[in-house]
């Protein structure tokens, strides 16, 4: 792996489910510590997006590098690509069976190989982290949606990710929980965390994005800083879209 | 509204009417001779529980396990990418579903010897586990395949998404939410291997390795009674009625937390 290269690096890259063709080739380079949100109607094909980058999706053609490796080549290992990008949903996806700590441990146990103390010392600085230290011996269930989520991406963090994938990770909250999860992203955008964010809360990506993406079709209709894309847009779609967003 | 009503009475006088004339017409002396002869039931302890009862719990505990793995295996199998294992595990599930259990534990007993000199070593226990295990397995496959696909698909995307690979998945992550769902229909399945140790008569026991149904079956035989039966009777109800209401309750229970 060559210094320079970057976290994701994303070419000609298309996806067919049978007959419909949701990426009609995407092309994108990530460098480290950007923060990319993106923007589009829904089944524009955001998602299906950000789960190419980390073969959730299996790409129809062209290329995803990761740090420099071609994942879409069958010699990559996948879990080892995977173990280094952090994932985040739309519906948490907390393990149920296990409390909050456990959730946090299992894969630095069984992916990492750590041992259960280290593991566990992680875990507690990664829930302080996100506020949520008191809650380690909990159930998710007895969780907020607010709470989960932020369990959920100190989840991920249990991992030394370099970079992090965000699925519309407040889409599923109430209200007056979003912002508790938009303070945890924040701050780890601010310690120059390389973020990857599909969401429809435009004023967090205006505050916080390096770029915004309008996807549209199945293709970046237009990209550039938030100033830009987000305020004087220049393309008719992306024009439509931020006027029904903001109504 | 109304019909209902007058229907539901004339059912109720009709089954009283019918109770009066059973309780006038039954031998009462004749019933009590042929079913429940206080001097066999007396005869029959305590075999009837150190050799019959503990052989049925002992035959239905290693089938079960026995079954149980076979079938985490089948239910694997059947879910798998790789064609000639799914086809081995559906072809396997549907014949082992599709014969009587009888069939089955007669083909282990006496099949297998008789065509390929093939000795199931263990006696009544090896060949009666083995018979009942198989068909046990081919049903369990289709319990646990379902409680695998009964968790949610996010819980495998988010495992492998911090890189554990599907078997570690699998094994932390889906098939303990998955047997939490299916631990009733499990018990379910163990209620109907307890009853199915009953066929195991056919394979021919020694004294020591009767199960309930041919400990009553010989007993009958030598005391030319029916008393027997009814006597293992109640040790099967005292077996499987526990179970039912646990299965009802744990039901209930997943009901509510869902
Ligand atoms: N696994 C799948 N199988 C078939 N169609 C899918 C699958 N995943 C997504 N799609 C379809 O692809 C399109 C884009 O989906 P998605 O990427 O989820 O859009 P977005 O996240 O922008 O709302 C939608 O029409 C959706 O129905
Ligand atoms: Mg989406």
């Amino acid at each position: 792996m060559t210094v320079s290269a970057p976290p994701i690096e994303i070419e000609d890259l298309h996806k067919s489910f049978g007959e419909l063709e949701v990426l009609r080739g995407v092309d994108l380079s990530v460098t480290t510590g950007e923060v990319i949100c993106i923007i589009g109607p829904s089944g524009s094909g955001k998602s299906t997006l950000l789960r190419c980058v980390n073969l959730l999706e299996v790409p129809s053609a062209g290329r995803v590098l990761i740090e420099g490796y071609d994942i879409t080549d069958p010699e990559t290992d996948v879990d080892e690509v995977r173990a280094k990008i952090g994932m985040v949903f739309q519906q948490f996806n907390l393990f149920p069976h296990l409390t909050v700590l456990k959730n946090l441990t299992i894969a630095q146990r069984k992916v990492l190989g750590r041992a259960t103390d280290e593991a566990i010392s992680v875990a507690e600085a990664m829930l302080s982290r996100v506020g949520l230290a008191d809650k380690r011996d909990e159930y998710p269930i007895r969780l907020s949606g607010g709470q989960q989520q932020r369990v959920a991406i100190a989840r991920s963090l249990c991992m030394n990710p370099d970079m992090m994938l965000f699925d519309e990770p407040t889409s599923a909250l109430d209200p007056e929980l979003i912002d508790e999860v938009l303070d945890v992203m924040r701050a780890l955008a601010d310690e120059g965390m390389t973020m990857l964010i599909v969401t429809h809360e435009m004023r967090f990506a205006k505050q916080v994005a390096d770029r915004v993406l309008f996807i549209d079709e199945g293709v970046i209709q237009e990209q550039g800083p938030p100033s830009d894309v987000l305020e004087n847009p220049k393309n008719e779609r992306t024009r439509r879209f931020l006027r029904a967003v903001e109504h | 509204m109304r019909r209902a009503e007058i229907r539901r009475r004339v059912i109720y006088v009709a089954t009283i009417i019918l109770l009066v004339v059973l309780a006038f017409t039954i031998d009462w002396q004749q019933l009590q001779q042929s079913f429940f002869q206080p001097d066999i039931i007396k005869a029959m302890f305590p075999d009837v529980i150190l050799i019959g009862a503990k052989n049925t719990i002992i035959y239905t505990t290693l089938a079960f396990s026995f079954g149980l793995v076979l079938a985490l295996f089948l239910a694997l199998m059947k879910r798998s990418t790789i064609g000639p294992y799914r086809w081995f595990a559906t072809g396997y599930i549907e014949l082992f579903r599709g014969l009587p259990a009888l069939i089955t534990i007669i083909l282990v007993a006496f099949g297998l010897p008789l065509a390929l000199g093939i000795r199931i070593p263990g006696g009544t226990l090896g060949k009666g586990t083995l018979g009942l295990g198989l068909v046990a397995g081919a049903y369990m496959a289709e319990t646990i395949r379902a409680g695998i696909e009964a968790v949610p698909r996010g819980q495998m995307e988010a495992a492998r998404s911090l890189g554990m690979p599907k078997s570690t998945a699998m094994t932390y992550i889906i098939l303990p939410q998955a047997f939490r769902i299916i631990i009733p229909p499990l018990t379910n399945e163990l209620v109907l291997l307890i009853k199915d140790t009953s066929l195991l008569f056919v394979i021919g026991t020694t004294p020591l390795s009767k199960e309930l149904t041919k400990f009553a079956r010989d007993f009958m035989t030598s005391t030319q009674n029916a008393t027997p039966l009814t006597v293992v009777a109640f040790m099967y109800l005292l077996i499987t009625l526990p179970m039912t209401f646990l299965v009802q309750r744990l039901e209930r229970k997943a009901g509510k937390g869902r």
